[in-house]
């Protein structure tokens, strides 16, 4: 058996723990420079507010219902769900941790699966004060479901697929745009076939999903009839890419301004390399344009580099990058959103190292960013930085109702009046 | 076990003979100076088997880091407990409170911290201040209350 924990609406649980005003209330957080809704409270779903709208489409609804505004507030989410998933990996060995709100457990050899559940639920609750929803079945595909039915359907937020009948009811009253692993284009192709459910998504003949939803809708179509096909995905060890990109809290054109955004993106992934003690060997830049502005017109500038030596050196690493993005750059155009990945990621004590690279010059670098980290580690992020960097950043991100870093920043800590 | 581990793979002497010592998640969580006999040849320093480590005081406050959280006290209604005006609060949500634990509590939608007191198989909450006399808060079944932690410890700064 396989479970699935999915924590309910979680960046606005998120909120909700550190001010009791929005229990009961309406709460949406917004996407990077308060765009679009992308998190919403029970209360804001049944206020007809889609996921993913733009804020400007609901203004009204907002206003004449009170609903409380959040910008994301990645440091306190990032915080939370560290509690959440370190508290289910206690009690449930073999974990995949799938995204910041979800993590498939092994529940194999579990005698009473809903009990364990249920004691998951409530712990988490208690210590971290997130709610969550567990969802039990034979295959990933399966949990998925029973997670769907556990959210909507039950009061105690747990349900499992343990026997035929209920799995097959559930199947035949979940709508094919609910499947994971089936994509909007899918479920639409197979809406106009007359397939509407997950029921009659599994009598269809195994060729013809092959054929027309290739080998991951058939395997998607094998875990709905109880055949393992996706397996639990237990030993994720250090990263294999790091990326850092951010929307502009405007639209830019100017050179100086992206090269700074650039700068700043590498010196963190850097920094993040450093963190895990080790190297990238290739690094990569991308900017574009807003999609939605004028699809015609629409740039996406990308271009990797592979590194001789991999590196965490920051100021190679934004050397290399800013050559980059001198190569992507194009004049005139209107920028919306710039990144930059480093990739091939490798432990940095098993670098070997080149004739050309005197193995006096890295000890000297390790011993800079050494210090450089503790320094910024105390006194605060990019307290030392490069030039590059630039000082304004004005090519930050808009957010207007950030909440307290609770958790994470000892001037934001919650305040109680005693 | 994955401590020591850690410890081995990252263990990387510098000058000050400091090690830096990651967590499972790669933060540097601190220095700790070590005691070194030396390489030479000869008997090592009996002192080595006793590898000299700081004492983490955020081991000794934190028992149970995955529910801990920090919290600024403000207001001097709880003076008496030992509670002043900007102090820091350590805050475990996992503790179930007893008798005379300091909690923070939410009622009515806000929060507070005060006093646990069962009387008469019945919660109240009371303050402690030094000079006034607060009424305790008596919890009822209409009233919306709910534990939020248990303050384990205060962090009082004298400067």
């Amino acid at each position: 058996m396989i479970a699935l924990a999915d924590c309910n609406n979680f960046y606005a649980s998120c909120e909700r723990v550190f001010n009791p005003v929005l229990n009961n209330k309406p709460v949406i957080v917004l996407s990077n420079n308060d765009g679009c809704v992308i998190a919403r409270s029970n209360e804001a779903k049944k206020l007809g507010i889609k996921m993913g709208v733009p804020v400007f489409k609901v203004r009204d609804i907002i206003i004449k219902n009170n609903v409380y505004v959040y910008s994301t507030n990645f440091a306190l989410y990032g915080d939370m769900s560290s509690r959440v998933m370190s508290l289910l990996s206690k009690m449930s060995p073999e974990i995949e941790i799938y995204s910041i709100d979800e993590a498939f457990m092994n529940f194999t050899g579990i005698k009473n699966p809903t009990a364990l559940a249920l004691d998951m639920k409530s712990t988490v609750k208690k210590w971290t004060g997130i709610p969550i929803s567990i969802g039990i079945g034979p295959t990933k595909t399966l949990a998925k479901v029973a997670n769907y039915i556990a959210k909507r359907k039950t009061n105690s937020g747990i349900f499992g697929l343990f026997n035929y009948n209920d799995t097959i009811h559930s199947l035949k009253n979940l709508p094919i745009s609910e499947i994971w692993g089936v994509g909007s284009r899918y479920s639409k192709m197979l809406y106009s076939n007359g397939i509407k459910t997950a029921y009659d998504f599994i009598c269809l003949d195994k060729n013809w999903v092959l054929n027309n939803m290739t080998i991951v809708g058939l395997k998607t179509q094998e875990e709905l009839k109880g055949h393992k096909k996706i397996s639990l995905e237990i030993y994720k060890n250090r990263k294999k890419n790091i990326c850092t990109s951010r929307s502009f809290g405007k639209k830019i054109k100017d050179f100086k301004l992206i090269k700074e955004s650039i700068v700043a993106h590498a010196t963190r992934c850097a920094e993040k390399l450093r963190r895990q003690s080790s190297c990238a060997r290739y690094i990569s830049v991308s900017i574009q344009t807003n999609r939605f502005d004028n699809p015609k017109s629409y740039y996406h500038g990308y271009q990797s580099k592979i590194i001789d030596l991999p590196t965490n050196n920051t100021i190679y690493l934004v050397n290399i990058a800013v050559k980059i993005l001198e190569s992507i750059y194009i004049k005139d155009l209107e920028y919306k959103k710039s990144g930059v990945i480093v990739g091939d990621i490798v432990p940095a004590n098993q670098i070997q190292l080149n004739i050309f690279n005197n193995h006096q010059i890295t000890e000297k670098q390790r011993v800079l960013y050494d210090a450089v980290d503790s320094i910024n580690d105390a006194m605060g992020r990019d307290k030392i930085r490069l030039l590059g960097h630039g000082i304004n950043r004005k090519w930050s991100l808009k957010k207007e109702n950030l909440s307290p870093r609770y958790t994470t920043d000892w001037s934001d800590l919650l305040k109680i009046k005693v | 076990m994955l401590l020591v581990d850690n410890y081995i793979q990252q263990m990387k002497k510098n000058k000050n003979e400091q090690i830096i010592f990651y967590g499972n998640k790669g933060d540097i969580l601190k220095k700790l100076p070590i005691y070194e006999g030396g390489v030479s040849a000869g008997f090592p320093s009996p002192a080595d088997d006793y590898l000299d480590m700081d004492l983490n005081l955020h081991k000794y406050l934190v028992k149970n880091p995955v529910a801990t959280f920090f919290i600024i006290a403000k207001g001097v209604s709880m003076e008496k407990a030992g509670i002043n005006d900007k102090d820091l609060l350590v805050v475990d949500k996992s503790l179930n409170p007893k008798n005379n634990d300091i909690v923070v509590a939410i009622v009515n939608g806000e929060f507070t911290v005060k006093k646990y007191i069962i009387k008469d198989q019945r919660i109240c909450l009371r303050a402690e201040s030094k000079t006034e006399n607060y009424p305790d808060i008596n919890i009822t079944d209409e009233m919306e209350f709910e534990i939020w932690g248990v303050v384990t410890h205060t962090i009082h700064s004298n400067r």
